[in-house]
């Protein structure tokens, strides 16, 4: 069995799975049970300043994307931060803490942007023996309209300033939280790094509007026929997550930042896959939310069994090995050319591959009597949409010409040798290969 | 107390709830969730192999595309462009050997979207408000006589009255609809919905049903061809296939579809007399109908008997499997030489056969079944009507159902081709059109 403890900042947890700052995380009661479930650690629900608690909406807050069958793809959120008391916070997780010494617990905290009011609740929190704070630099609604959340988070100098006063009034690790409401995200990386925080994590919610209701004319969630954007997550914002975990990644001024990856982790692969990214753990939100505690279960398994089934004996056996893969455009090797192969006796003939590639992409596939589908070399250009479309897995593949080989498109020689775009005489700035 | 057990033919051999249950829904409507859920299997094939498939060819990733978009409505009203009893289709059509037989999840998995019962689910929720989704175009002043209100007939009538043109629609039986109100399984089109989906659809306008009326009695084909502008006939098979066997006409013997007619007009089941022992001769769709529901009205044995191989059945194996789930035992390879019995039937006695070549042979070899009641099922014929030219016994026609008379068109059963409802509606729907564009030149 694969040895799923994480050692992330020097805060170690039985399992890379952390419960992310949200409603699974607000209180005591549901605390205790995500540990006893099995949750290797829990950021508790954001604490606002001292004084009367933030109000929440009292109609729906959130709103869904559905697959087939309904199944949640997405949800976005109009909640804000803890609408409870601070000191009932801190008084619950310090007795969690206490009882429950070897899972991780971070305190998630989200004040105003000055310095007294972080001064001010950085002791208090210290107090409950917490292993960490992470800085609330991401809820895109509600929050941000009072200068906090993604209002800080979108301001690198803000974050640079927050996270430096942390560092100074609290000596645990600071972890901060950034919002991908941003065109770059390496800006709010950097600055969080240069005021010294120990770790990042990401993505919060993204802001969206998930449908808009075609009688009232009212964006959902519906609050008295009014909508505002929520924040979106769950399953969907997977690929804009680990994007923006890859960015910071591989940023030279960056590389080697813990990284704590969150957005639309669901499964034991999709946890592999944001820590083969770089990061030093995973957190979850939605998945908890739409199929309970026990969800983790499944990751814990899948994981030890995945990594048992490739022999990496602990979590930093894989971390990062796909960093050094994520490059930029121009170093694609462009003399890798591949043709699309239609397996006849796989083929349920659908025809979805020839309407994609017919209508929509190079006209590379020939439709014979009998439906009977071929790809024509001289026209593809391995742009994979038949194999996307496809329905029956493995049923397209791509086929590399081997170097040597004439490609029947352009009618040149594939060249053994790597050349990309940096090199390739279509390009004014090219730079001769060495 | 009369049971299954009870001699010779009685009524009442099940109970009221029980033969209830018994001729409900073949397959129950799917509700909204499991009918997205369906829908949603469907792949959107590029040039559909269902579509090509349906004798009528609807759209169908189309429509099922809209009921997974939500619009079962649209869905519906998407079928009834094609086909106007889409309704009845949906119930009745042999899909296994249509439109699910060529859906590609059949190849990838053996397993069909459910075309027919997401078909279903669409049409019925357009006719739940017994709207009519079409409207009538300008009158055009011309006259055309319908002969049948089966699905032929009907499909005809209706889409000629949709393009402007007035139809009298005549039908020999008291009631419209064809095979669908006096043929189709009980099972296949429950709670009356043979007649509803007629009052449905001559919600068009402009179509004057004549009940009582028979073409070669009450009209003739030279009156209908001078009064109107054109005829199309659509009368489907009126007559059965003779069976030359001794004993023939003993009581207890009965043709299949009359049967059938019988029990779909019962308004109480219970009233119904059915033998303990009947065997059903025949191998065809009529033949699994009668046979099936024999069983469900109580009888204890009922067996079909088929003169040929089992593979050579006209019933699919789907039916065939159907009326084994029921109980039916399907004896094949046996031809009935004498009926016994005195007075009413007591056996049959049926020869084995055995297929040369194609050609059938006796073996001699001989067995005798308890019956009290033997059904005929082996094909219905055409009464031809006094005019036009027949091919193998029916009305021949073009393509678009032209016959060899001038001005009169023919379609469905009455014609060459598969007997099924699906067809009659195409063959009639294609003969309105053409009619529509021979008197508009
Ligand atoms: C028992 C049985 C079960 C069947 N089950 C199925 C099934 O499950 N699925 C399927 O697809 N098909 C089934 N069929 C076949 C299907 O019912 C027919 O193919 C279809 O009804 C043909 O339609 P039609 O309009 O040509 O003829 P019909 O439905 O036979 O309608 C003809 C109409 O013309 C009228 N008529 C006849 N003669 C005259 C006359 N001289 N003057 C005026 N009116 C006249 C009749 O009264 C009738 O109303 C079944 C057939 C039978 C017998
Ligand atoms: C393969 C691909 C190539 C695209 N190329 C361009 C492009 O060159 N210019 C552009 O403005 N948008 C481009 N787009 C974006 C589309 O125009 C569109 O904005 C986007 O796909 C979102 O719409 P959709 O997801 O509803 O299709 C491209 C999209 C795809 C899928
Ligand atoms: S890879 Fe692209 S171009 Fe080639 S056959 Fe497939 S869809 Fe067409």
């Amino acid at each position: 069995m694969a040895d799923l403890t994480t050692n992330f900042l020097g805060i170690s947890s039985p399992n890379p799975f952390w419960l992310a700052s949200a409603p699974p995380t607000d209180k005591e009661y549901n605390v205790r049970r995500a540990f006893d479930a099995g949750w290797g650690g829990v950021v508790w629900k954001t604490l606002g300043a001292e004084g009367p608690p933030v109000v929440n909406v009292n109609g729906p807050r959130y709103g869904v994307i559905y697959g087939a069958d309904r199944r949640v793809l997405g949800i976005n959120n109009i909640e804000l931060i803890t609408d409870r008391p601070l000191e009932t916070n801190l008084e619950e997780m310090a007795r969690v803490k206490a009882d429950y010494p070897d899972r991780a617990l971070i305190a998630s905290i989200m004040v105003p942007c000055d310095e007294a009011s972080w001064k001010a609740i950085l002791p208090r929190v210290a107090e409950t023996g917490c292993d960490g704070i992470e800085l609330n630099f991401g809820c895109p609604h509600g929050m941000s309209e009072r200068g906090m959340g993604a209002a800080v988070g979108q301001v690198p100098e803000y974050i640079e300033m927050v996270t430096r006063w942390c560092k100074q009034y609290y000596d645990k690790p600071v972890i901060v939280k950034l919002t991908p409401n941003i065109t770059d995200i390496r800006y709010p990386a950097r600055a969080a790094k240069n005021g010294g925080a120990d770790a990042v994590s990401l993505i919060n919610t993204i802001s969206s509007i998930t449908s808009v209701n075609l009688d009232d004319f009212s964006p959902e969630p519906s609050i008295d026929g009014k909508g505002s954007h929520g924040g979106y997550c769950g399953p969907a914002v997977k690929p804009i997550a680990m994007n923006m975990v890859a960015e910071i990644a591989r940023d030279p001024e960056t590389h080697g930042l813990p990284i704590s990856g969150i957005g639309g982790v669901t499964t034991w692969r999709d946890a592999a896959e944001f820590i083969s990214l770089g990061c030093g753990n995973v957190q979850v939100c939605t998945a908890a939310m739409t199929y309970g505690f026990k969800i983790v279960e499944e990751m814990k398994r899948g994981l030890s069994e995945w990594m048992d089934q490739k022999g990496y004996a602990s979590i930093d056996d894989f971390k990062g090995r796909a960093v050094p893969n994520v490059t930029d455009w121009q170093y694609l090797n462009l003399n890798y050319i591949t043709k699309a192969r239609i397996d006849q006796e796989a083929c349920i003939k659908c025809g979805r591959c020839y309407a994609a590639c017919e209508d929509t992409s190079h006209q590379a596939i020939w439709m014979h009597e009998g439906r009977v589908f071929e790809v024509n070399d001289a026209e593809c250009v391995a742009c994979n949409l038949c194999i996307d479309v496809c329905p029956v897995e493995n049923c397209i593949t791509m086929e590399r010409l081997a170097p040597g080989t004439i490609d029947p498109r352009t009618g040149r020689e594939v060249p053994a040798e790597y050349g990309n775009w940096t090199q390739h005489p279509n390009n004014p700035m090219a730079k001769a290969a060495e | 107390m009369t049971s299954p057990l009870t001699p010779g033919l009685a009524a009442g051999r099940l109970d009221t709830e029980t033969l209830a249950r018994n001729f409900d829904d073949l397959h129950a409507p799917y509700d909204a969730h499991e009918a997205r859920v369906a829908a949603d299997r469907c792949y959107f094939c590029h040039d559909a192999p269902c579509t090509i498939a349906c004798p009528t060819e609807i759209d169908i990733p189309l429509f099922i595309r809209q009921i997974a978009t939500g619009q079962p409505e649209a869905a519906g009203r998407t079928i009834f462009e094609q086909n106007i009893l889409g309704g009845i289709c949906a119930r009745v059509c042999p899909t296994e050997t249509l439109c699910e037989e060529a859906c590609v999840r059949m190849t990838a998995e053996e397993k069909p979207v459910e075309i027919g019962r997401l078909q279903r689910y669409a049409t019925d929720s357009v006719m739940a408000r017994q709207d009519h989704p079409f409207a009538r175009a300008a009158e055009t002043g011309k006259r055309i006589a319908v002969v049948g209100a089966g699905p032929a007939g009907l499909s005809c009538a209706h889409r000629l009255a949709m393009k402007g043109h007035s139809v009298d629609l005549f039908d020999a039986k008291p009631k419209p609809g064809g095979l669908n109100e006096y043929g189709i399984a009980t099972y296949k089109a429950t709670n009356g919905f043979a007649g509803r989906e007629v009052d449905w659809l001559m919600q068009i306008g402009g179509i004057t049903l004549h009940t009582g009326k028979a073409l070669g009695t009450d009209l003739s084909l030279d009156t209908l061809t001078a009064e109107y502008d054109a005829v199309f006939l659509g009368m489907g098979l009126g007559a059965v296939n003779a069976l030359t066997c001794d004993g023939n006409d003993r009581e207890g013997v009965a043709d299949a579809v009359d049967f059938i007619a019988e029990l779909r007009q019962a308004s109480d089941l219970t009233t119904l007399p059915i033998g303990r022992n009947v065997v059903v001769i025949g191998g065809g769709m009529t033949a699994v109908d009668a046979a099936v529901q024999a069983k469900l009205l109580g009888a204890q044995n009922v067996t079909l008997a088929y003169r040929r191989s089992r593979a050579r059945m006209g019933a699919s194996e789907y039916e065939q499997d159907l009326a084994a789930s029921k109980g039916v035992t399907i004896l094949t390879n046996v031809v009935p030489v004498a009926i016994h019995g005195n007075g009413a039937v007591r056996e049959i006695e049926l020869e084995y056969t055995v297929e040369d070549g194609g050609t059938l042979q006796g073996t001699g070899e001989t067995v005798r079944l308890p019956a009290d009641q033997i059904f005929r099922a082996i094909g219905q014929t055409l009464v031809a009507p006094q005019g036009p030219e027949l091919e193998r016994g029916k009305i021949k026609v073009t393509e678009t159902g032209r016959t060899s008379m001038e001005g009169v068109w023919a379609g469905g059963d009455c014609t060459p081709g598969e007997d099924l409802t699906v067809v009659a509606v195409a063959e009639g729907r294609d003969a309105a059109e053409d009619i529509h564009a021979a008197l508009m030149r």
